[in-house]
């Protein structure tokens, strides 16, 4: 068992290059630095490199250049070690579909070197918590599309991987089983798991992640806390739901405002106001709010204006 | 390198490949059965009475080592060449590639569940013989070596076989167009003393040949070749394919983009 320190970086990665062999640059250099214990999101669009990245981690991928390393272990001098404490959820279903869902969990401890005795343990347990228990002699092409992604979790987990890389976990997932995985997610996170988290349900990134990095064509674009870049969206679109109906917009100073439908009110706010001055305003012309929205999710809004290359370094987004 | 858990990854890999086998045993271990009872009965029983004796042996007493062998040696080389492209085919390969088990142990795991079908599926031809023919062992130690150094020559290219393979189509070709005609010609039916100077020596080039006439000698003390060649020929075969199945693991072609 090797001893984490509190202070290390659970992943990093330092000029990371590939070229596949049809010519596609699909990583430029990108440098990275994830904190152990840290729940990190790396976003990007499709092609943008995340997968590639990911794949060089968990030695799927030969990299064409710079290094990585694993709590300090680099993935080419100390890869046993090194792929010890990480844990792969990856993005396509690479399921033995004719094997039972037992057997897959068991089968990938001992490629952990954990004996079958702890390894039955510890199926039971992560297959309970995935809600998967009672399908354990089931083999996995009877399972749903939903139950094959926690079936992915569960193998993933079987070994305690310090580092849990997961790809497009949620994909194709309904909301009520996507949500309970965001809540597993939350608790294995706070038992000291880093997780990275790939994922196009930016909502999910927002929740979840308290790091960023935004890949795109191959480079970052974007690395910083998650607090730090939804500040830099300085212009929110918010929706009000009105208690009763209105005739005609009113005027409010420092924003726009204009009706949706009677009861429903959008009110652009920009960086120098504050949602305080808004509800004043409102109270001021008798204007009641049952609820309130944002129009978009804030994180695909600044996402969409990164990736879009409309962002200003001056946080005029 | 972790011994410790290499061991249990490579104890793994052979439960699973174990469990592979006899979980679709309609398709592993049955239709070897039926098609060595049917050289048996025809080739054996049928046809060998006519053509009688052969190096002193009745013909049943002396297809039968060979027949056992060629059994050892296709389900050797198709469980590893299926098993491992499936797993790369479905993508579960990334199970064991993103663990910290070893190449050597990924080699072993799947090469060792070959060899273990080879022998079950070995033992049950036996079983089926000993109905037809009687065997008496005359070299106890020869045979088991010769049949186990073999199983895992086999199962050694159908590893690499595996790595190479992208589609369906190309696990097939291998079997079909060289293993096939290979052990055809290798002295199962008869003894290559049979033909002119020139097929002997042609014959001689087959490694086949080498392992039959061993395993025969094994059983029945006769051979038409020498069986230290026999030997040198087994030994060297897996020294080679297993460091051609290591590189290409490490390099990754075929497996890791």
């Amino acid at each position: 068992m090797v001893t984490i320190p509190n202070f290390m970086n659970a992943l990093t990665i330092k000029n990371l290059k590939k070229t596949y062999d049809n010519g596609n640059q699909a990583l430029k250099g990108i440098d990275l630095n994830v904190e152990a214990g840290d729940f990190y999101a790396l976003l990007g669009p499709n092609g943008a490199g995340k997968t590639t990245a990911i794949g060089i981690v968990s030695s799927l991928v030969n990299k064409s250049g710079g290094q990585v390393e694993i709590f300090g272990h680099s993935i080419d001098s100390d890869h046993e070690v090194a792929k010890s404490f990480l844990g792969l959820v990856p993005q396509e279903i690479n399921l033995n579909l004719w094997d039972t869902v037992g057997n897959i969990v068991i089968n990938h401890a001992g490629y952990y070197g954990i004996s079958e005795k702890v390894a039955r343990q510890r199926v039971e347990k992560y297959l309970r918590a995935l809600h998967l228990w009672d399908r354990r002699d089931d083999i996995a092409l009877s399972l749903s599309g939903g139950m094959k992604r926690r079936l992915m979790i569960a193998r993933a987990l079987v070994h305690e991987p310090s580092l849990l890389i997961l790809d497009e976990p949620t994909a194709g997932v309904d909301i009520e089983i996507r949500r309970s995985m965001w809540n597993y997610l939350q608790e294995i996170n706070e038992a000291g798991t880093t997780i990275i988290l790939t994922t196009h349900y930016l909502e999910e990134a927002e929740s979840l992640c308290r790091h960023i990095a935004i890949i795109d064509e191959g480079k970052i674009i974007e690395d910083a806390k998650m607090s730090t870049v939804l500040r830099k969206l300085q212009r929110e679109v918010l929706i009000l739901s009105l208690a009763d109906d209105l005739k005609q917009a009113p005027s409010l100073v420092g924003f726009k405002a204009k009706l949706r439908s009677d009861c429903q009110l959008e009110v652009e706010k920009g960086p120098d106001r504050n949602i305080n001055d808004l509800f004043e305003q409102l109270n001021a012309n008798g204007i009641r709010v049952v609820s309130m929205r944002n129009k978009a999710n804030r994180l695909e809004e600044l996402f969409l204006r990164l990736v879009d290359g409309k962002y200003e370094p001056a946080g005029n987004i | 390198m972790n011994i410790q858990l290499n061991l249990v990854a490579v104890r793994t890999v052979i439960r699973k490949e174990m469990n592979r086998v006899l979980r679709i045993w309609i398709q592993t271990i049955v239709p070897p059965a039926i098609t060595m009872t049917l050289y048996f009965i025809i080739f054996g029983n049928l046809i060998g009475r006519r053509i009688g004796s052969m190096d002193g042996f009745d013909y049943m007493q002396y297809i039968a080592p060979g027949l056992i062998m060629m059994s050892v040696i296709t389900n050797s080389y198709g469980n590893v060449v299926s098993s491992f492209f499936g797993a790369k085919f479905t993508g579960y390969i990334e199970e064991m590639l993103v663990s910290p088990m070893s190449n050597v142990s990924i080699i072993i795991g799947h090469v060792a569940g070959g060899v273990l079908r080879g022998m079950l599926v070995g033992i049950l031809v036996t079983i089926i013989a000993l109905f037809f023919t009687r065997l008496e062992i005359a070299h106890p130690f020869i045979m088991i070596s010769v049949v186990l150094l073999s199983s895992i020559v086999f199962s050694l290219a159908g590893f690499i076989n595996a790595v190479f393979a992208k589609k369906f189509d190309d696990i097939s070709i291998v079997p079909t167009f060289v293993l096939t005609p290979l052990t055809y010609l290798g002295g199962v039916f008869y003894s290559i003393s049979m033909l002119p100077d020139f097929w002997q020596g042609i014959s001689k080039a087959n490694p086949i040949l080498y392992m039959v006439n061993a395993f025969r000698y094994g059983i029945l003390g006769t051979s038409d070749i020498s069986i230290t060649y026999a030997y040198t020929i087994l030994v060297v075969f897996v020294v080679l394919l297993f460091s051609v199945s290591l590189f290409l693991m490490k390099k990754g072609i075929g497996i890791r983009e």
